[in-house]
């Protein structure tokens, strides 16, 4: 198991944003909470090892601490244009030649059933030169033909990465359709099966996907989604998303949040790199503790907006409204806290201190405001409410171009004429090509941090 | 419990009612036997029993000693004979089950190691919310108050000698500036340099008036020095530097000096009441100049509400550094009470005061300070309140 004494787990330092000052009466406490792991250590950049029985056979020394499976749609639709299935196996080739040696991994190729590509023994290869060159050449075998039943893929990813002893499972999921062979009930089901299994990354090549079901999946599986519209793009893609994997150095880490007695957690929500909600995501933790899931870590940074509402106190009494820390599970069941922050309520009748918003606050409350503004805007515009969509993606312009989300910002311009950002004042184009809409869609979550 | 008729802490007299003292805010229902402040043991070797075996209680040693520390107040690190126990300072206390301090607001929860209650959230109360500390010849206290949420005044005291033998009494109180950062740490820091500077020249034999203008320079450095160790993270968030005023006071012989920056205020009170009681010192702060430039009556200048904005403190931002001292050589006994403006935007003028002044305050200074903070909060206590008191003259 894990020898998490060693220095190789990184150091997580977490800062808290926030105004403290609430006015008398006031309850609503909102703190930007920034976690930041830097330093893998002693590994040389390699994923965190693992020593002990419980690893792969065959592995070197210095065993593998993570493993990956690729799940390469392969239906029908692929062959469709052709370059689409070439390029997904030039992609694949790309991230199998990035896995690092000792690495378990599997290719798995996904249609209305999964099926193992490479090592196809039920089981995960260890990367090396020999079993690199192996799995590529696999690739050559793969044809297309069936159909997309993505639930089952992601069950025969669970799997095989459940053989093997690691603390980083992840895996990287391409499709170009629909999930048209299997009821929604059961992609949510092996869904519900995989969380907190494995993390996965989704990616949709060309415009035939649907944007919901794929960030669902990313979503429920602590992951990223994009959108590769052009299947030339896949490679660089692909070598990437495994890049970042490899950076992984810990798994299964939560975000802590406890609360005082009688307050209620309106929302946690990771708001940079993107938005993603994690009230509903709460498990249980001790006396009024709950833990949220954040999957795993390499050297990035994160942020949090928690909001807490907390039983009023009188001016001049103080409060711990949230105490935040990260916690990685032991395998003796005691977590371990890796970090940790205070979030604070002072009550005060000063109305300059109460009123003061905080910048970090303001400007995630704007992000969130913006992808919830771009997702209903489009959804307006797909059902032909044209002025509720000029409003919402009027205001996602404004958002953009206030807080400074460049990216954001030159999406929707491909949707709307902007005629004046300030104002938020746009004209929906007449024409938009489907990749820009679900470019646009599938990145709405996109944030930027506040401009120092 | 048998009814009290006074005050067991401060002997202020009791109606029969009283769950508190109206004066010092003793909890009355407290158990008394053993000392409800749980003094840690004395050495019996370096205290010698009480004359007569009269029962000590925990404020006032018997008189007569260099050694009157309360367990109060700053600079009391090396007190010789008593200290507060706190249990979550305690090595011996034991586990946290045993003996963890339980929340002092919800009394359900244990406390956890920041000081905030497991169960309701609560902020336990910390050393600096409330201090008292007596000397020979001088008393202080300082108080959170009941609006703010810390206290950032802060006092420190000294006794020391002229070279000639002749005792000298020190003390000074600083009031942190709330609109800059730490201001805590500005008149904690301010407030220990001031007095030990004072004592260290005062010994060598620097003339009062000096010895005040070396020690607010120093202090001032201090407080400047604390700007450069704040990380720059926490300096752009909060625009201004550490701040604090400050004001000081010494007696001595037949002479008391003051010396002062910033708006925090000391002033003459006779023992014989129908002398004219006075202020010593003169606000740096907007009302204040505006009065002395003509330009606005006193009544007109603090009725705005730029009145209270001081135009000298201590710290980095400050424009220029201009200490004001004045000595008195008064021919009667009194008390020079030294405060800050928690205290006397209750009390302003010198005749208000003197009115707050318990008769007794020179043979009893740390009541006379304890009452003094008590007429600030009953009168909402919307800012921390800090007071000493200096007989005169010096005995």
């Amino acid at each position: 198991m894990a020898n998490f004494s060693k220095s190789n787990v990184p150091q997580f330092s977490v800062d808290i944003y926030q105004n403290e000052f609430l006015p008398e009466g006031g309850r609503e406490v909102n703190a930007i909470v920034t976690v930041t792991s830097t330093g893998g250590g002693t590994t040389g950049g390699l994923p965190l090892a693992t020593h002990g029985p419980g690893d792969v056979p065959g592995s070197p020394a210095g065993a593998p601490g993570a493993a990956v499976v690729i799940m390469v749609d392969c239906s029908g639709s692929m062959d469709y244009p052709p370059t689409k299935m070439r390029s997904a196996r030039e992609a694949t080739a790309a991230a199998i030649d990035t896995i690092r040696d000792g690495v378990a991994f599997a290719v798995v190729a996904g249609t209305h059933q999964a099926k193992e590509v490479y090592p196809a023994n039920g089981g995960l290869a260890v990367a090396d030169p020999a079993t690199r060159h192996q799995a590529k050449e696999a690739l050559r075998r793969l044809g297309s033909g069936g159909g997309t039943a993505i639930g089952s893929w992601l069950r025969l990813a669970n799997r095989l990465l459940s053989t093997a002893e690691v603390s980083i499972r992840h895996g990287i999921l391409l499709t170009d359709g629909r999930n048209e062979h299997e009821k929604p009930e059961q992609l949510r089901a092996a869904l519900e099966s995989c969380a907190g299994r494995f993390t996965c990354d989704a990616r949709g090549v060309g415009t035939d996907w649907e944007v919901k079901e794929l960030t669902g999946i990313a979503s429920a599986l602590l992951g990223t989604v994009d959108i590769v519209a052009d299947p030339s793009g896949l490679e660089a893609d692909f070598r990437r998303m495994m890049e970042t994997a490899m950076g992984k150095e810990v798994a299964d880490v939560a975000l802590r949040v406890w609360t005082p007695q009688g307050a209620e957690i309106q929302y946690v929500k990771q708001v940079a790199p993107t938005v993603e909600d994690l009230t509903a995501r709460r498990t249980e933790a001790g006396p009024r503790a709950g833990d949220y899931p954040t999957g795993s870590w390499g050297d990035e940074s994160r942020d949090y907006h928690v909001n807490v509402v907390v039983p009023a106190a009188g001016v001049g009494q103080e409060m711990l409204a949230a105490r935040i820390s990260l916690v990685l599970p032991q395998p003796d069941g005691t977590p371990r806290v890796l970090g940790q922050g205070l979030v604070r309520a002072l009550w005060t009748d000063d109305m300059a201190a109460s009123t003061r918003i905080n910048p970090q606050v303001a400007h995630y409350t704007g992000q969130a405001e913006l992808a919830q503004v771009i997702q209903q805007g489009l959804e307006a515009r797909k059902q032909g409410d044209l002025d509720s969509a000029t409003a919402k993606l009027g205001r996602a312009v404004q958002l953009a171009s206030a807080s400074g989300n460049d990216d954001t910002a030159k999406l929707l311009a491909k949707v709307v004429d902007v005629v004046d950002a300030v104002t938020g004042t746009v004209r929906l184009k007449a024409r938009v090509a489907d990749a820009d809409e679900m470019t646009l869609e599938t990145r709405s979550t996109k944030t930027v941090r506040v401009k120092k | 419990m048998p009814h009290e008729t006074v005050c067991p802490e401060c002997s202020e007299p009791l109606e029969p009612d009283d769950k508190f003292c109206g004066v010092c805010g003793a909890d009355l229902s407290a158990p008394r036997q053993p000392d409800a402040y749980e003094l840690a043991p004395p050495d019996p070797a370096a205290v010698p029993e009480p004359p007569g075996g009269e029962p000590e209680s925990y404020e006032l040693a018997p008189p007569g000693r260099d050694t009157d520390t309360l367990p109060f107040g700053l600079g009391t690190a090396d007190l010789p004979r008593a200290r507060i126990t706190d249990p979550r300072l305690d090595p011996s206390a034991g586990g946290p089950s045993a003996s963890s301090p339980r929340c002092v607001a919800c009394g359900m929860g244990d406390v956890d190691p920041d000081g905030y209650c497991e169960h309701c959230g609560h902020a336990q109360p910390r050393p600096r919310d409330h201090q008292e500390q007596e000397l020979d010849g001088v008393a202080a206290v300082t108080d959170r108050g009941l609006r703010h949420h810390r206290n950032e005044d802060a006092f420190a005291l000294a006794t020391t000698a002229l070279p000639d033998g002749t005792p000298a009494v020190v003390a000074v109180v600083c009031d942190g500036v709330s609109s800059a950062y730490r201001p805590d740490d500005a008149s904690e820091a301010a407030a220990g340099t001031a007095s030990g500077s004072l004592a260290r020249s005062l010994a060598r034999g620097a003339r009062p008036e000096e010895a005040m203008r070396d020690a607010l320079l120093v202090a001032a450095q201090a407080v400047t020095d604390l700007a450069a160790e704040t990380p720059e993270e926490e300096a752009r968030r909060h625009h201004n530097a550490p701040a604090c005023t400050c004001v000081s006071a010494i007696t001595s012989g037949k002479t008391f000096t003051v010396g002062w920056i910033g708006d925090s205020r000391a002033y003459w009170i006779p023992d014989d009441r129908s002398a004219p009681a006075s202020r010593l010192t003169e606000d740096d702060s907007w009302a204040e100049r505006m009065v002395s430039m003509g330009l606005m009556t006193q009544a007109e200048a603090y009725a705005d509400e730029r009145a209270h904005a001081i135009t000298g403190w201590l710290g980095a931002d400050a424009v220029e550094l201009d200490p004001h001292t004045a000595s008195f050589e008064p021919d009667e006994p009194g008390v020079v009470v030294v405060c800050t403006d928690g205290l006397w935007n209750y009390a302003e003028s010198a005749a208000e005061l003197a009115s707050v002044v318990p008769e007794d305050a020179r043979t009893r200074p740390l009541h006379c300070a304890r009452t003094l903070v008590g007429v600030a909060i009953d009168g909402g206590g919307h800012d921390n309140i800090t007071v000493a008191v200096l007989p005169f003259p010096a005995a």
